[in-house]
Order: C-alpha cells, then structure tokens, then sequence
C-alpha cells in the first residue's frame, strides 16, 4: 500500500515536471527566467561552488536568478564596447619623459623612448562605476578603466576601452589611478597594469610590484615593434613571423590581481599590421574590424544572494567558480549577427575556469557544427585549423572565424560543456553532451544579408610561418609547479618581488621545461614578455587538431601530473618579468617568479 | 478544468513567485547589508575561543573587528616538518614588525588539534619559539575550531587532502577588517617579504619604498 503510494507520488512528481516544459512555458522561456539550466534541470538550489560540498559551509558560490539572453553583447562594431582615442600631448601635463615625472608611479627610467618614439598618446582614468550586468541584478560597483584622463570624466567601462594599435605605432599610455579607497568588500586599490602579452620593456609591462598609488599615474611606453628588432637577421624591424594580434590588458597587482581583475580591470588591446589589416580587402583578408571582428572576453561571476552584488571568495586556495557566465562584462548575451563571416577574438579571463567552446544549435543537438581556429594566444597561426571545439584556460585566447551563412535565419550558442566543479581544473576532461553546457551567448543570426570579402578558411590561406626551431638554447632550464601544504610553489620555492630566481641573457635562446609535481592541479603557466612554441607535452610533438598546441603561445596549459618543454627567445630589452601560474588564485598564492633579462645571464638549470 | 490541467497549473503558480520577482523587481538587492557585513556573515563566526593566557575572546568581536591581522593554522605535535618552520618564521615576522604587533597589528595561531593543544600546552608552545607580546595562540571546542578552519577557506576541495593537517598550515592569511582589505601568502616565505606585504594593508598613504 505504502509503496503504491510512493510510486503513485513519483509518477505525478516525473508527470508535473515534464508538463511544465510541455506546457505554458517553453524550455527557451525557462531559460530567459533563469529557472532552467541549459542540461534541462531546474536551477539547482546551490550554485557550482569549489566549497558546496564541505557540509558545514555556507553556499559560497549562489548567486540569484537572472534571465539569460535579455541583453545585448557589448561590441567595438555599436560603441557599446568603447574604442581608445587618442589625445594631443599637451592633455598630458607634465609631459611625459624617459625619466619618471611629478606625480608619476614609475621608478625606472623608459629605456626605448627615444629609439620609439610615441606617435599617439592615450590617458586612460582607472576609477569606480555603476556598471549593468543584468537587467535582473542592482547596478555593479565596479573598478574599470575610463577613456581619457580624469579630468575628461567619461565612465569607466567593463571591460575596458579596446586599444586598437598598429605595428610601427609606438603609442605611450598614461594610465591614472583614481580609485576609491573603499573597495566594498573586495580589490586593492593599487595597481599595475599588464599588456599582455606585448613584447614590451620591463617598466611598461605592468610588473606585479610596479604598482603606483591613488592619485599617482604611470606612464606605459608601448613601441608595438616586432621581437628581434636589434638583432641580425631581423634588424631593424624584427621579426614578422614574431607578430602578434589579439591582447589584452589586465591589472597585476601583487597578491591582489585575482581580486582587481574580477573587479573589473581588463580589456582588450588589438595589434593590426599590413598584413591582419582589419579590412578584408587587403592583407590576410580577415573580416572588418569592427563590423565582423568582435573581441569577446569570458568571466565567470558570482553574486551575493542578499544584495546582489559581485562577490568574492576571498578565502579560498583551489581557485573559484562563479555560477554566472559573462561575455564582455554581460550575463548570458546576446549577438545579432549577419550570414557571412565574423572573426571573434576569445579569451577566458578567468579567475579559475576552464572552458572547451562549441557551437551548438539547440534545435539540432547531434549536428557537429565546424567551425576554424586561426590563432593560438592572439598569434595568427601558419594557417586556420579546422575545429569542432577550443579548450581555454585562464588568460589563453583563441581567434575564429565562424561562417554563419548555414545558419541563416536560425539561433546558435557558443556552449562551454566542459565539466569543472572546483577551482583545480576540468573535473576528469569531461565534456557534457550538446545543450547540457553552459550557454554563454546566444547568436541570432537574423542580420541583414551583406556581401563577404573576407578569406575563405576552406581555401586553405597562410598567414605567418612558425619562427624555426631547430636552434641550440643557451641554457635548459625546469620548472615544478608543486603545493606545500597551502603555498604555492615553483621549484620549491615561493614567489619574492624583490630578487630575481634567475637571469635571462638578453638576446638569447633558452629551452624551458615545465612539470607539474601533482595529480589535482591544472596550471595555466604564463611567461611574459616572449611568446614561445611548445616542443613536446608529455615527451609527443605537439597535437594540431583538435586541441591545437602548435603556434606561439604565451600560456602553457599544464595539465596533472603533465611536464611540456618549450622554447623562447629572450630579444631587445631588459629588466624584471615575472612567470606565474594565471590561475589568478595560484598567483596570488605566490606560485609566481622573477626573472630579469640581463647583458650577462646565468645557467641555474633548477632555479 | 481536468485533470493534466490543474496540475500544470499547479506547477505553474509554484514558479510564480521567483518568476515574478525576476521580471519585475530589477534590483532585488538588500541595500541595508553593507560589504563588510556579507564578509563578517560568510567569514567570521563570532565562536568563544580560548587564548593560551586561558583568557575567553570571541572571534569576531575581539580578534578581527577595528583590526589588521594575520591568521594562520598549526599544532603543537605536527610532525611535518614545514610546521615548526612556520611558527620560527613567523617569529622573525614578528621581530621584524617590532612593537607594531600587538599595537595595531595582531598575530593569531588557530590550533588544528584542540583536544591536545589546552592552553597551557598553547602557552608553553609560545614561550618555546621566543613568541612576543601581541601573538595570540588560541583553541576551542573541536567543532569550533573545525567550523573555524572550514570558514576561514583553510581547506581544499580533495577531501583526502583536506583530512591531512598539515595540509592546513602553509598560509598565512593577512588583512584589515575595516578596509576588506585580505590577501594570502605561504607562512615560509621569507620574512621581509611577508612583512612587506603587511605594509599593503595600511589603506591609502601606503607608498611603496623604491
């Protein structure tokens, strides 16, 4: 009798369920209230937090509802995303010089500011904002970046203004702090801001213990000149096959750039030359920028289900997860597009997440939709690969170029399904079936039909050759990346701002091996300043398809347990950069060193 | 209206209320909770500990409230050998700090072994490594010091990681309650540098020596 009747309860309990999605709400409605995950299961009572299974924790990660795909994708193409203009020198008073000036952060005289001289000049205004980020959340106090200097008083944005730089533009930054002292729960208002990953000279690059102060600025010397200008064979222009295309910029404050950043200090930083042009009648013939060239910044988020602001988990050491997607500062987005061509410059912005990007069609979830990877961390790649997805760790990109000409009409989705339930990394590099992901924009492509000049991937065109590798390093350096018991570490030791572990000679080659010493951590590794290319992961050349790991990267995906052997050419300036791991919470635990690139280097092979 | 209806309905009116409250109430914010309150309620239970003076604090209210702080695990019996380093480091933080620490900087050391670590054992510990004034040892019920522990994000998502002590007594967590201001950095890392660290917490005329 009993069990009768539980059955009888789990029937009506399985019957109620499916009518509501068969019923007056459709599984599209569900989403938009935010009461149905894209898997098709309603909103889980607790968030995707890296604590929610510890029994005595409070939900840490549990953000209220929001609708999805009610607001649009902040875009360079409308303004919604603004663009940096320049302004005259006399804006900026005193005038910039080599050596700091009055008022100035900076300690270190520019070293190129006279071989590259600035053509344009930028302020930039680094305040606090009122920023959306859901109709159905309160407006954000956010720290974001401003176009212009203060006294210009234009709203900050976030992300911030995209820079759009051109090769053989030096261009200087002044780049003022005006933020509040209060930080409403989270951020130091201090900072250093990092071009990543410009080849830049040390005092510009935003070094972790470069920061300046409320009411200071720093001057940041960007001369956007190819690697290897000083050096035969690539004197006096560098490299070409060194160009690099799709940066971004973020603050890098010592100990808090998890913090800063999540706050809102990031952008994107687009580095054209004759031959990524930005007009698709010349050069590679990559889509027009801005109209089909869209910069698309991903960060995880969580709000406080009382107030229903950003919040921060300020205590925890795995790395965090937030339970809301945001595309360019937007939960859940959406993009109207045309059937043609678009390039989309992606880049997880962390703090912790890892994401594997498909392109799904909900209506028609076995459909492999292709789509081409023409660039690994802003670097054009020696030709588009094609894909059926892109794994991303934190501060790695991906350039696309997506054809939505077959869609015409229809509905797609970008879709993260890769699995991650805490902040160590992919739980077990499980993918989720089509449409039980995390959907992160929603692409209507219902734009007016217009006409494509751009490349046809499927043509197979060449951009840049892979810079040679057949060269013997001047010295062959390793890295382990291992914990001890609450400190992060690299080579056993911690992270000291103030002594270098080891010098780099300028204008050398080193090979670099990186292991990872642990079975639960992935570690996405950064060196700044050089781009390097992977020799072997794992003792295997690295894959082409279908994560592709050839090209020049400045992130090195460190997977458990996994070592990869890279190798860099150190070239034209000198000074201090720092190697960390950009899982921001790693970071900032100290799993981070100093080398400095000098006229005499050393040969410490386990520094 | 039959049957398959009403139980739509039913189901319908059941998501109502959230469905409402998402489309028409924008900001569903509680104005009236400040951030340093979301901190203190997700962070700082206001637990009863005991100091190794044997003196009752309560966490929140005597130990973090108004100050800058660093917080750190340990146990008098660990047998790794990184926690004795820990406490000596912290020792020469501390010297370094001079008569900063118990001014307007204070030291905690939360015990991960209460059943053992009484405080006299708490105090003989202290006074071994040369601890100053201004350096708290402290203990409490274990379910206390557990629930401190966890709230305190000296834990790892591996529960076999987790269930190792001294897996716990790597970080030194620093900050100021007024300000928010709260980073971490490994308890062995060397001296000077924690204690410039310490310096970033001190709001803004903080400037950075060259």
């Amino acid at each position: 009798m009993l069990i009768q009747r539980v059955n009888r309860l789990a029937e009506i309990a399985r019957r109620n369920r499916q009518e509501i999605i068969a019923a007056a709400l459709s599984r599209r409605e569900m989403f938009k209230l935010g009461l149905l995950t894209s898997a098709g299961y309603l909103v889980a009572k607790k968030g995707l937090s890296a604590r929610v299974s510890s029994a005595d924790d409070s939900d840490v990660c549990s953000s209220p509802p929001t609708r999805a795909f009610v607001e649009l994708l902040p875009t360079p193409r409308d303004g919604t995303m603004p663009i940096q203009t320049p302004v005259p020198v006399s804006a900026l008073s005193p005038a910039p010089a080599v050596n700091p000036v009055a008022g100035e952060g900076r300690k270190i005289p520019h070293q190129a500011f006279t071989t590259f001289p600035p053509q344009k000049y930028y302020g930039v205004t680094q305040k606090a904002g009122q920023v959306s980020v859901s109709p159905d959340l309160p407006p954000q106090n956010l720290w974001g970046f401003a176009v212009g200097t203060p006294s210009m008083n234009h709203p900050i944005s976030v992300p911030g203004p995209l820079y759009v730089a051109h090769y053989g533009e030096p261009v200087l930054v002044r780049n003022f702090n005006q933020l509040p002292t209060a930080n409403g729960g989270f951020g130091k208002p201090s900072v250093t801001t990092h071009l990543h990953n410009g080849h830049t000279p040390s005092e510009s690059d935003g070094n972790p213990i470069d920061f300046f102060e409320i009411g200071q600025f720093y001057d940041q010397h960007y001369p956007n000149v190819l690697a290897g200008f000083s050096t035969q064979p690539f004197a006096p222009t560098g490299d070409i096959n060194e160009a690099m295309s799709s940066l971004w910029y973020h603050d890098h404050r010592v100990d808090f750039t998890s913090q800063n950043v999540y706050k809102g200090l990031a952008g994107f930083y687009n580095l054209f030359n004759q031959f990524d042009t930005g007009d698709e009648g010349t050069g590679f013939h990559l889509p027009n920028f801005p109209q089909f060239d869209i910069p698309m910044m991903f960060a995880d988020k969580c709000f406080d289900r009382r107030t229903g602001l950003l919040f921060f988990d300020l205590f925890n050491l795995d790395g965090i997860l937030g339970d809301k997607f945001t595309v360019n500062g937007k939960i859940q987005p959406v993009l109207h597009v045309s059937p043609r061509r678009y390039r989309f410059r992606w880049l997880d912005a962390g703090p912790s997440r890892f994401y594997q990007m498909f392109l799904t069609d909900l209506n028609h979830l076995s459909a492999h939709n292709l789509f081409w990877q023409i660039s690994t961390d802003g670097n054009l790649l020696p030709n588009p690969i094609q894909v059926e997805s892109i794994r991303l760790s934190v501060a790695e990109r991906a350039d696309v170029i997506i054809d939505f000409k077959p869609f015409a009409g229809r509905t797609v989705y970008l879709e993260n399904r890769l699995v991650q339930t805490d902040g160590r990394g992919p739980t077990d590099h499980e993918i989720r079936g089509a449409g039980q992901g995390n959907l992160l924009l929603q692409i209507i492509v219902d734009g007016p039909t217009v006409g494509d000049g751009s490349v046809d991937p499927a043509t197979h065109p060449t951009f840049y050759s892979l810079p040679a590798t057949n060269v013997t390093p001047r010295v062959k350096r390793t890295f382990v990346f291992s914990d001890s018991g609450g400190g992060w570490q690299i080579n056993e030791r911690f992270f000291d701002g103030n002594n270098p572990r080891f010098l780099v000679q300028q204008n050398t080659v080193e090979q670099w091996t990186f292991v990872n010493d642990g079975g639960e951590w992935e570690h996405p590794i950064h060196v700044h300043f050089e781009e390097f290319q992977t020799l072997r992961i794992n003792g295997q050349a690295p894959a082409t398809s279908p994560l592709v790991q050839i090209g020049r990267k400045d992130m090195l995906r460190l997977e458990a347990d996994a070592s990869a052997t890279v190798l860099l050419r150190f070239r034209d300036f000198l000074g201090k950069y720092p190697m960390h791991c950009h899982n921001t919470i790693h970071e900032d635990h100290a799993m981070m060193l100093r080398f400095d690139v000098a006229t005499l280097g050393d040969t410490k092979q386990n520094p | 209206m039959n049957d398959m209806t009403r139980r739509t309905c039913l189901a319908l009116s059941a998501l109502a209320p959230i469905a409402v409250a998402a489309l028409t109430q924008p900001s569903r914010s509680d104005d009236s909770v400040s951030s340093r309150e979301v901190i203190r309620d997700r962070y700082f239970p206001n637990l009863v500990l005991t100091t190794h003076e044997g003196r009752k604090v309560r966490f929140y209210d005597d130990l973090i409230k108004d100050k800058i702080v660093t917080l750190n695990f340990f146990y008098t019996q660990c047998e790794d050998g990184r926690c004795p380093m820990a406490t000596a480091n912290l020792v020469r933080v501390q010297k370094l700090l001079k008569d900063r620490v118990g001014r307007d900087i204070f030291m905690y050391s939360f015990t991960l072994t209460p059943e053992h670590d009484t405080p006299a054992v708490l105090k003989r510990y202290a006074k071994a490594y040369g601890v100053g004034p201004g350096w708290t040892f402290l203990t409490g019920t274990p379910g206390d010091m557990e629930q401190l522990r966890r709230k305190l994000g000296f834990s790892w998502a591996n529960p076999i990681r987790d269930a190792r002590k001294a897996s716990h007594t790597g970080t030194l967590r620093y900050g100021n309650e007024p300000l928010q201001l709260w980073s971490a950095c490994p308890a062995l890392s060397k001296p000077e540098w924690i204690v410039e660290s310490m310096s970033w917490l001190e709001g803004p005329k903080d400037q950075r020596a060259s």
